[in-house]
């Protein structure tokens, strides 16, 4: 690629950038958010056109309008959000768009597809329905799907995010095989473990600008992140030991059925406590969203579960199970939840930031009219303490890169000053540098004597961050383990083996 | 009872063809709420093309009164489809507003150009297109012979038997070609279909048109054989068209469904005329009071009662759909959803 150049309205997400693909090569792609690592590949898989610059493949200048040119210039990409077809079976996805003689046999591409799978070693069922698939399946169709049209090109967009370790592992081995294989290989990963574990080079973008590309041999994280950031960053996370332990929710026996009847939260029991945190680890879907809205009074809970709030120093305490989440903020109770699907329950997408921050606080005061004054103080607050990007207070919330989302939701939540700060996935595609003012801003919470529960899916991360880590396996808690003694394929091992026995602290 | 049998087949042959097209449209992802104005324009269409033929010549051929009539009423209905694609894929209007704003449109330009007929021809039902309309309603010469069965399934004009081919067809399409599989993606997820390289807006745009179009062909079908080539305004085909949409839903959006759906539909819509005659038959063969069962005694208000039952059927089928939870079932994720490539 040379001197690519694509502007969404004023908005320059990628400026002349100059990028070098090999084959029989694993490249990483390294940037923030908003860096326009995406937008990039997004140019190179068609579904973005450039405005400037030109793209060679094979040293041939190419235009590639649609991903139908893409991929018949061997270029596929599998995205962040799987595209797949659910309804559809792995075949059936695997055949969309194709335009191969004859009629349509899917017995014939079953057996291509079986033997692309053995050829780099990944298990896949042609037959099977994508909505009866786990992550991990899904994003297997996806890789088989580019390379059974015989792509030599192959993005993969922040893969790992949504992997268990052993996931992962299998991953990097299906990779290793395609580079054997003589493929070109682009990863975009927010994970510098994993750059330096897979890759032979990484390419880095600043704001939209090639920065510049080292063999991954001769680097280390700390010089990659100084140049994804543009300065010197400290890569660790400032972990004090708790004070002033204090209990503040004891949760007994709690049991919560989902949708189909079946039990997503199994006779859990454990405790919160006021200064430290919590981290909850487990494969997604084993109950983390259902514990949150549990404790936030969102789910309904089978009788004999028990919340209970301590809210002072002493033992006096109040059930939470029953009431609404309303009356548990009118209880007295601070609960703040940061939900992990920020616009979809967290904030209203397209109202401004100031009348987001009223959805906690419209109920106050007694006059007719709602106080607009003190919401839009905190919002300036808001964007002042934690550097959100936005042209200003009245620009819709959506309008906002996903960091700068997640920062107002969490300052919201901090500012509303809670007793128990819940949090879930609360980095989810958030590049270091804004995760780490997140990780802050918790630490931060913690020492002021805050409960913080952090439900997160980076395993490095929970091992730094939290104090202690409860792990969750099909509905149960499998373990609490002391977040500074274990080790990180101890609470794999838990994530995904259920023990014969019960194990409380 | 053989003559409710024959109604539920016409009556239903005209919600079949709206809902075939329906499900063609809705498979793209366009939930096209236009359908009884569709059929408007294809009834119309198909009418005042045949007539204008008819009263230009002294000796009509009815293969040509056919094929002008049915090519009219394929493309007035297209163009209908064409106006709402234009709207809601290109400028991405609202899907449901422009549908029932077609719905709106197609019967006030169906009614108005049919009192215009009605004027040129003398007079209302005085719009005569004899051959073209014989030619709708040619049967089978064995139809008639072959007892009950023959008159109910054989003696029928060859728009009953062209409707079940076309599900059928549809069938295989949605399920047996690349096309149709590509179709099915484009509405369950257009962002998945086009990084595929498929051409969403192509798709979309054809599969409305032509969907319009096969919906179009129940207002022609009904125009021609039942009310014999004339034009009524008492918004029969807007009822239909209704029911079209409805037998959508019920047929859980498989085309072989509709065809069976249809005709029930169709028996259920006139079953209120047949009441009568079964209480007198049950009263015969239970050895009942003559005033027993005064409950199907219909009278013109409880009548309208039993004009629902399509309806219920289709909530029955909706509440059946919803408790078996089969992803299969459901209809396509992205209906009535807009679709924009760069939208980030």
């Amino acid at each position: 690629m040379r001197g690519v150049t694509k502007t969404f309205g004023a908005v320059v997400a990628n400026n002349k950038v100059d990028l070098d693909i090999r084959r029989g090569e694993i490249l990483s792609l390294l940037g923030e958010n908003g860096s326009g690592k995406t937008t990039l590949m997004n140019m190179l898989s068609g579904i973005y056109f450039p405005d400037a610059g030109e793209i060679l493949v094979n040293g041939k200048p190419v235009t590639i309008r649609s991903p139908k040119d893409a991929f018949d210039l061997g270029i596929g990409m599998i995205h962040q959000h799987f595209k797949l077809v659910d309804v559809l079976t792995a075949t059936e996805n695997i055949l969309l768009g194709l335009h191969e003689k004859g009629t349509l046999n899917l017995k014939a591409a079953a057996e291509k597809i079986t033997e692309i799978c053995r050829k780099y070693g990944f298990v896949v069922d042609p037959n099977k329905k994508i909505y009866d698939m786990s992550v991990s399946e899904k994003q297997t169709v996806e890789i088989v799907k580019v390379l059974y049209r015989g792509a030599n090109i192959l993005i993969l967009d922040e893969p790992t995010a949504v992997l268990t370790p052993q996931e992962t592992r299998k991953l990097f081995d299906v990779m290793r095989n395609m580079k054997a294989d003589g493929k070109a290989i682009v990863i975009i990963t927010h994970k510098l473990h994993e750059v330096m574990e897979i890759s032979d080079r990484v390419a880095v973008l600043r704001k939209g600008e090639y920065i510049g590309d080292v063999p991954t041999s001769e680097t280390n994280p700390q010089k990659l992140t100084d140049m994804m950031v543009g300065r010197a960053v400290s890569l660790n996370i400032d972990r004090p030991d708790p004070v002033n332990r204090v209990k503040r929710l004891e949760i007994h026996n709690l049991s919560v059925r989902n949708v189909y009847g079946l039990r997503a939260l199994d006779s859990v029991s454990f405790d919160v406590y006021g200064g430290e945190i919590l981290g909850i680890a487990g494969i997604s879907g084993c109950g983390q969203k259902e514990l949150l809205e549990a404790i936030a009074g969102l789910q309904i809970t089978e009788s004999g579960s028990s919340i209970r709030f301590y809210p002072g120093e002493t033992s006096e305490s109040k059930e939470l199970v029953g009431l609404s989440p309303l009356d548990i903020k009118k209880a007295g109770v601070g609960l703040s939840f940061v939900p992990e699907d920020r616009l979809g329950m967290g904030l209203v997408g397209a109202m401004d930031m100031t009348d987001n921050m009223m959805l906690r606080s419209y109920r106050n005061g007694r006059s007719a009219f709602a106080d607009r004054k003190n919401p839009k103080k905190l919002a300036e607050q808001v964007i002042e303490q934690l550097e959100v990007v936005t042209p200003g207070v009245s620009t819709p919330v959506r309008r906002l890169s996903g960091g700068n989302v997640q920062k107002v939701l969490v300052g919201r939540e901090i500012a509303a000053s809670p007793k128990v700060l819940m949090t879930a996935y609360a980095v989810r595609g958030l590049d270091i540098n804004t995760s780490y003012t997140i990780y802050n801003l918790l630490t931060e919470q913690k020492m002021q004597g805050v409960a913080v529960v952090y439900v997160g899916e980076d395993l490095d991360v929970l091992l730094e961050l939290c104090d202690r880590i409860l792990v969750l396996c099909s509905g149960k808690v499998n373990g609490i383990v002391d977040a500074r003694t274990t080790t990180k394929e101890e609470v794999g091992l838990l994530m995904t083996n259920l023990r014969k026995e019960e194990i409380h602290e | 009872m053989i003559n409710l049998f024959i109604s539920a087949i016409v009556f239903g042959t005209v919600i079949l063809y709206g809902a075939l097209g329906e499900i063609l449209t809705e498979k793209s992802g366009n939930l096209n709420l236009g359908v009884p104005g569709v059929m408007y324009l294809g009834g119309i269409a198909g009418l005042a093309s045949a007539f204008a033929y008819e009263i230009s010549t002294p000796n009509p051929i009815p293969a040509v009164c056919l094929l002008i009539s049915f090519v009219c009423a394929f493309l007035a209905a297209a163009l209908g489809g064409l106006i709402y694609s234009f709207l809601t894929i290109t400028l991405r209007a609202n899907q449901n507003v422009t549908g029932l704003t077609l719905t709106i449109f197609g019967g006030g330009v169906a009614n108005f150009f049919g009192g215009a007929l009605n004027t040129l021809a003398g007079g209302v039902g005085q719009i005569s297109v004899a051959t073209t309309s014989a030619a709708y309603r040619a049967s089978l010469p064995l139809g008639s012979k072959l007892g009950w069965f023959g008159q109910i399934f054989l003696n029928h004009g060859f728009m009953v038997y062209l409707a079940i081919v076309l599900a059928i067809l549809m069938h295989f399409f949605f399920n047996k070609t690349r096309m149709g599989l590509n179709l099915r993606a484009v509405g369950e997820n257009p962002a998945t279909a086009d990084a595929a390289g498929i051409n969403v807006t192509r798709y979309k745009y054809l599969a409305t048109c032509i969907g319009a179009g096969i919906s179009g062909l129940g207002g022609l079908y009904y125009t021609m054989d039942y009310i014999k080539g004339t034009w009524a305004s008492e918004g029969t085909i807007e009822a239909l068209g209704w029911l079209a949409v409805a037998l959508v839903i019920f047929a859980v959006w498989r085309s072989l469904n509709a065809i069976w759906g249809s005709y029930l539909f169709g028996f259920l819509t006139w079953l209120y005329l047949y009441v009568p005659q079964i209480r007198a038959w049950l009263i015969g063969a239970l050895h009942l009071d003559q005033d027993a069962l005064q409950i199907l005694n219909l009278t013109r208000s409880s009548q309208e009662l039993f004009k629902m039952l399509p309806y219920l059927a289709t909530i029955l089928v909706l509440i059946l759909v919803s408790m078996r939870k089969k992803r299969e079932n459901q209809p396509p994720a992205s209906l009535g959803l807009p679709y924009f490539r760069e939208e980030r």
